[in-house]
């Protein structure tokens, strides 16, 4: 669309602004200001220049809460996008099923975050779960409680389970704006299934799924309430993911010059990441 | 191979549907059912659970807190987003493009970054546990979700209609409350069902901002795994009656989310 030039639009804008920047600026500013300081209780702070920043960039701790984070958005985003893909194109197109199957399958996703997680805790436990119960009369040795490789096994199909259909949505909306002249001229083409797929079908769907990477890798980087509830990310430290860890460090332990050094470090690599993807697809848009 | 493909979709909603259905028999079972047998439905059904829930009101106000928070951040992200979205949709500023990214960076921001600033924040305002601290935290990630989303519906909308509304003599105002909005009511629907739907299921801001008046249920709920034992009956059926509004929010807009994901903006 050809918009035109008009500056007092800006009026338009200035409540979002003002609400926005209220949540975001007052309170980013003072996370800034707890970066650089040391403070010892009763309002007395003192200059630290950049030492939290150091101390963050060096602690183990650290880096281990960010290694597990990336493995487990890396192992996410690689069962969710197939999975999702392929239930989309299997879903009816027409008739009673679209709508029970796309009420069923948003269900999951207006269900509370902690009683997501609270309900997989009792989905899973070893002797009255479904879940563990199945598992451990099958022969397996599950307890998610005590197991790290169980305790992953968990957090991660609680995601699968939770956002699966997210991907599903956005690739079923994609399919659905696919014109029928593009699968009859496959059809006079010879085209397989496969080559359906892979020529028209995945090409029109690049932006949403451009999109439902996007999401998927934003909410799961900042994923907190589900599996703090379901494993409180134990055993050990196992499933201590970066949200966790912060919260423990800001709000637990209350250090907060390193919590608010570690946010920051925090915050730039999600938005790093989120920019690189925004771009690609305003790129596509522009097309 | 078709004649099969409804397989995937059916297994894919039992595997979705098998952990709610365990809460909704374990919310029928006394606690000491729960811990010491183990069965696929409720052996000795009761209601009391659910009976505990409606009877106090530490409980059930947990509910109304949260759908109050719900409602006025709903209203408030897509009033806000309205005019804000026509603007995006309609016009060149100064810093547009800067302003619009900035908006989804705070969609990007993860809630736990904010969680101690909030306190401290709503704390210094004299909003701390007040219903409206959450509504206005939670404009955080559904302004700018609000204002992506609906402008995605209004650039679709032809400018021709805008147009012609001026030359037959319309107000901007009259114009934008009798034709703009109508026109567009759909993508306003969507708008507020997403605004819901991110309100309603988090936790993180919500617990933090309150202490006792404007508690959400969510974390009222967190209460019966640390006093009385693990009473997890009536977690169960706390978390069932969670699912409800979602449920009922989904089964209004059941026509349009299909609509609303087509627009590749959520």
């Amino acid at each position: 669309m050809n918009k035109t030039l008009n500056q007092k639009a800006w009026y338009f804008v200035i409540p979002v602004f003002v609400l926005v920047a209220f949540n975001a600026v007052v309170p980013l500013m003072t996370v800034v200001n707890y970066s650089f300081q040391e403070t010892f209780g009763s309002n007395v702070f003192t200059w630290e220049g950049t030492r939290w920043f150091k101390q963050i960039l060096h602690s183990e701790r650290f880096h281990a809460a960010l290694g597990r984070q990336f493995l487990f958005t890396f192992i996410i985003l690689l069962i969710q996008l197939p999975l999702g893909i392929g239930i989309a194109l299997t879903m009816p197109k027409k008739g009673w099923g679209v709508p029970v199957c796309l009420i069923l399958m948003s269900m999951p996703l207006l269900i509370p975050w902690n009683v997501v997680g609270a309900m997989w805790n009792i989905f899973a436990l070893p002797e009255i779960g479904f879940l563990g119960h199945s598992l451990n009369s099958l022969g397996f040795d599950y307890n998610f409680t005590q197991q790290v490789g169980d305790a992953w096994f968990t957090t991660v199909l609680m995601d699968v389970w939770h956002w699966t259909s997210l991907v599903v949505l956005l690739s079923y909306a994609g399919l659905n704006s696919i014109q029928p002249a593009y699968y009859q001229a496959a059809e006079i083409d010879g085209a397989s299934r496969w080559d359906v797929f892979r020529y028209i079908e995945l090409p029109k769907m690049k932006k949403v799924l451009t999109l439902a990477i996007l999401l998927r890798f934003m909410d799961s980087f900042m994923i907190y309430t589900e599996p703090f509830v379901l494993t409180g990310g134990g055993p050990g430290n196992s499933t201590v993911f970066l949200s966790i860890d912060l919260v423990k460090m800001a709000l637990g332990q209350f250090d907060l010059g390193p919590a608010a050094a570690m946010s920051l470090i925090y915050f730039f690599i999600v938005l790093l990441v989120c920019w690189i993807f925004y771009n690609l697809m305003m790129k596509d848009e522009v097309k | 191979m078709n004649k099969f493909k409804w397989l995937v979709p059916t297994i894919y909603i039992l595997f979705l549907m098998l952990p709610i259905y365990w809460l909704i028999n374990m919310s029928f079972k006394t606690t000491s059912e729960i811990i010491n047998t183990y069965s696929l439905w409720p052996r000795q059904f009761t209601i009391e659970n659910y009976v505990t829930i409606f009877t106090d009101s530490t409980w059930y106000m947990g509910y109304v807190n949260s759908i109050t928070y719900t409602v006025f951040n709903t209203i408030i992200s897509v009033s806000a987003a309205l005019p804000a979205a026509y603007a995006f949709s309609r016009y060149k500023f100064l810093g547009d493009k800067h302003l619009f990214f900035w908006l989804l960076t705070n969609r990007m921001a993860p809630p736990a970054v904010f969680a101690l600033p909030f306190f401290q924040f709503y704390s210094s305002v004299n909003l701390f546990d007040t219903h409206i601290a959450i509504a206005l935290s939670h404009c955080l990630f559904n302004i700018p979700l609000a204002v992506w989303i609906l402008e995605g519906f209004m650039s679709s909308v032809p400018k021709e209609l805008d147009e012609t509304a001026y030359v037959d003599g319309y107000s901007f105002g009259r114009f934008f409350f009798k034709i703009f909005i109508p026109t567009i009511a759909a993508g306003i629907g969507i708008t507020m069902f997403f605004c819901f739907m991110f309100s309603w299921v988090e936790l993180l801001l919500a617990k933090t901002l309150t202490a006792t008046i404007a508690k959400p249920i969510a974390a009222i709920m967190t209460r019966t795994s640390s006093s009385a034992g693990y009473e997890l009956g009536l977690l169960a059926a706390a978390g069932t009656l969670t699912i409800i509004p979602g449920a009922v929010v989904i089964y209004f807009v059941r026509n349009y989310i299909a609509k609303g994901f087509a627009m590749g903006r959520v």
